[in-house]
């Protein structure tokens, strides 16, 4: 689904409005192979600090699954960069696994990824993707043995996410061991692209696990804390924060 | 392990390798004589059971209907149910070699109870509690500190229970080597439900034996509070294939459904997925989860157990709603007429079983689970009865 060293970037929809949402998402459109787009949810476990700030943001802007939605349709209207949606379970659930992905589909959005949706609560998810073509990544982690890595790897159509560390999403200073070890481990077992996230937030980092294999390299929480401090005016810093990470994948 | 369409594993990927160690652990473990025995031991000489199953004389000829039992879980250390789980899962723990324990708290009374199992097995125990709770249950915190137990104050999403929950599960993510996650009810991915209810059931199969002992048959009525349902569970499991027996959970209606203020998430809620579980949840149509409200707040959370979801769906169990103006008059009338302070959750139940009670023949049998003492909540009676001193 991307041309190889990619760069993936993250950011809430709706934070701090919708509006400025689609400003950011053709500002990343420039530096970005992909786009990771969460939709805002009230109980973010699996995020950090960063994440959880820019959550509660977007929905007390007032931000809806629909308005989601939209968004990557208008986003569309300007480019053709894959789009993936990133979600909790239940607001897919909610709506019904079906109706949310056909509708996903229908605006634009190529792949998800479902947090909180391991394979075995997935079979329903799967067939449904399937039969909308809706791409599908699936995550990883340090402690994932190789059996699972290997149905991961199946049934990720898009590409396979590989978390870099025990804990939640949030910029670290330093890539942690766990993260080259997983990525050595995923290389000899998944047939998908490997996408490596959680913790990446420099440009050190991406060229660090493109040397080490990696086919893209996911900044979230990085990008999301200068969306955080600048509010809608955040598109020069955001520009400068994207050309440094950019770098890192030239070497 | 479901409960019909309920539960499940909803979890990021991480925490499915911890949650399989779990499972392995404890399945090996609850059959096993050695820990059976050792929490025994504790249940009895350290926590009080068996607890008394009570005739309610004085309210039984007062409401002049069905004779009232109440099973005395206030009378346990602590003062509530609670501790039937913290002490078994505690134990667990320690043959995991696990030694620090995480727990989400509400009101404080799972904290409590954790803590209170931490020091007692030598485990080092830290509390997630939201930022409100802190500030509204500064006894329970002090007490958590007291036992020696670190209290976290949640400053995240609504900093209530279910976002100490949600930071507990963060916190687990990244220490599930050494720290076992002690969850309080019987909510959360599999095993969990069904680990928790085994450890409550204790206070059904007393239950059941204590009134085949005294009145020679089974109740025709159970009632118990549910809020993540395992005062409720752990009473109504052993009598779930009795089938004349009817089992009746009372949720938290607050200031009245219809007013939005509530915590009814069988009686107003929809399915959905939070905490690791498909359940039913108090949500909007987005499914994001809804802030909420009970008077007692060990019944103020979002969600339920997955096996009230499938207890409810299959006809085997009835979940009715009390709002907080009810369970404060319960709480009132049992403490005059019985001397007995009830924790407002339990008041839940009691003011419901009074409602049906009146309604039935003398001869038959109601059992109330009386989950908590109400020492804790003597601030929020105080203040609420004092808006309406006409209630005294
Ligand atoms: C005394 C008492 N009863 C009931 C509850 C509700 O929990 P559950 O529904 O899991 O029994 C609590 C929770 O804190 C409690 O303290």
């Amino acid at each position: 689904m991307f041309r190889k060293p990619a760069l993936i970037t993250f950011i809430t929809a709706g934070d701090p409005n919708v509006k400025a949402t689609l400003d950011f998402m053709l500002t990343l459109d420039k530096y970005s192979d992909v786009i990771e787009l969460g939709i805002p949810f009230s109980d973010p476990m699996a995020d950090g600090k960063a994440i959880q700030k820019a959550n509660v943001r977007a929905l007390k802007a007032g931000t809806r699954v629909r308005d989601v939605f939209n968004l990557v349709r208008e986003f569309r209207e300007y480019s053709d960069t894959p789009v993936v949606l990133m979600t909790y379970y239940n607001p897919v659930y909610r709506r019904g696994v079906e109706r949310f992905v056909a509708e996903a589909k229908e605006n634009g959005a190529n792949a998800m990824i479902v947090v909180d949706l391991p394979l075995e609560e997935a079979g329903e998810y799967l067939n449904v993707c399937e039969k909308y073509d809706m791409g599908t990544v699936f995550l990883a982690a340090p402690n994932t043995p190789d059996d699972r890595l290997r149905m991961i790897d199946e049934a990720s159509s898009a590409f396979v996410y590989l978390i870099s560390l025990y804990g939640t999403t949030g910029a670290r200073e330093k890539l942690s061991q766990l993260a080259f070890d997983l990525l050595k481990r995923a290389k000899r077992i998944c047939s998908k692209p490997l996408a490596v996230g959680f913790g990446v937030s420099k440009a050190e980092h991406v060229r660090e696990l493109v040397k080490a294999g990696a086919d893209g390299v996911v900044v979230g929480s990085a990008i999301v804390d200068i969306i955080g401090k600048y509010g809608e005016d955040a598109i020069d810093p955001l520009e400068e924060k994207l050309k440094e990470l950019r770098s890192g994948l030239i070497f | 392990m479901k409960f019909g369409e309920f539960g499940g594993q909803f979890v990021p990927e991480v925490l499915i390798p911890p949650l399989k160690e779990l499972e392995k652990a404890y399945n090996e473990l609850k059959d096993d004589e050695e820990f059976k025995s050792e929490l025994d031991y504790y249940l009895r000489n350290y926590a009080g059971r068996p607890t008394p199953l009570y005739f309610a004389k004085n309210l039984t000829e007062k409401l002049g209907g069905a004779k009232i039992y109440l099973k005395r879980e206030d009378l346990l250390h602590s003062g509530a149910h609670k501790i039937n789980n913290t002490i078994g899962q505690a134990l667990l723990a320690k043959k995991m070699g696990k030694n620090r324990l995480i727990a989400e708290t509400g009101a404080g009374q799972h904290g409590v109870a954790t803590a209170i199992a931490g020091a007692l097995l030598g485990l080092k125990v830290e509390v997630y509690m939201g930022a409100e709770d802190v500030e509204r249950q500064k006894m329970n915190v002090f007490r958590m500190k007291l036992l020696g137990a670190e209290v976290i104050p949640v400053h995240s999403g609504s900093k209530t229970l279910k976002d100490a929950i949600n930071e507990a599960l963060r916190d687990w993510v990244a220490t599930f080597e050494y720290t076992h996650y002690l969850i309080g009810s019987v909510v959360g991915p599999h095993p969990y439900p069904t680990m928790v209810r085994d450890f409550q059931s204790v206070i059904g199969r007393e239950t059941k034996r204590q009134i085949l002992e005294i009145e020679g048959a089974l109740p025709d009525v159970i009632v118990a509070c549910v809020g993540g349902g395992s005062n409720a569970i752990g009473i109504f499991h052993p009598f779930i294939e009795d089938r004349s027996v009817r089992l009746i959970g009372v949720e938290a209606a607050g200031k009245g459904i219809e007013t939005g203020k509530h915590s009814a998430s069988l009686c107003a809620g929809e399915k959905g997925v939070l905490h690791g579980m498909l359940s039913y949840f108090l949500q909007d149509e987005d499914g994001q989860i809804a802030t909420t409200h009970s008077i007692a707040a060990g019944l103020d959370y979002p969600g339920v157990g997955p096996e009230h979801a499938w207890l409810k769906e299959s006809g085997r169990a009835e979940y009715v709603a009390v709002t907080d103006d009810q369970a404060l008059k319960a709480f009132v009338e049992l403490s005059k007429t019985e001397g007995i302070l009830p924790a407002l959750e339990s008041a839940h139940a009691l003011a419901y079983a009074m409602e049906i009670a009146k309604e039935m023949s003398k001869d038959e049998i109601v059992v109330v689970n009386l989950s908590g003492r109400g020492d804790k909540d003597l601030g929020i009676v105080m203040e609420a009865l004092t808006c309406s001193a006409s209630r005294l």
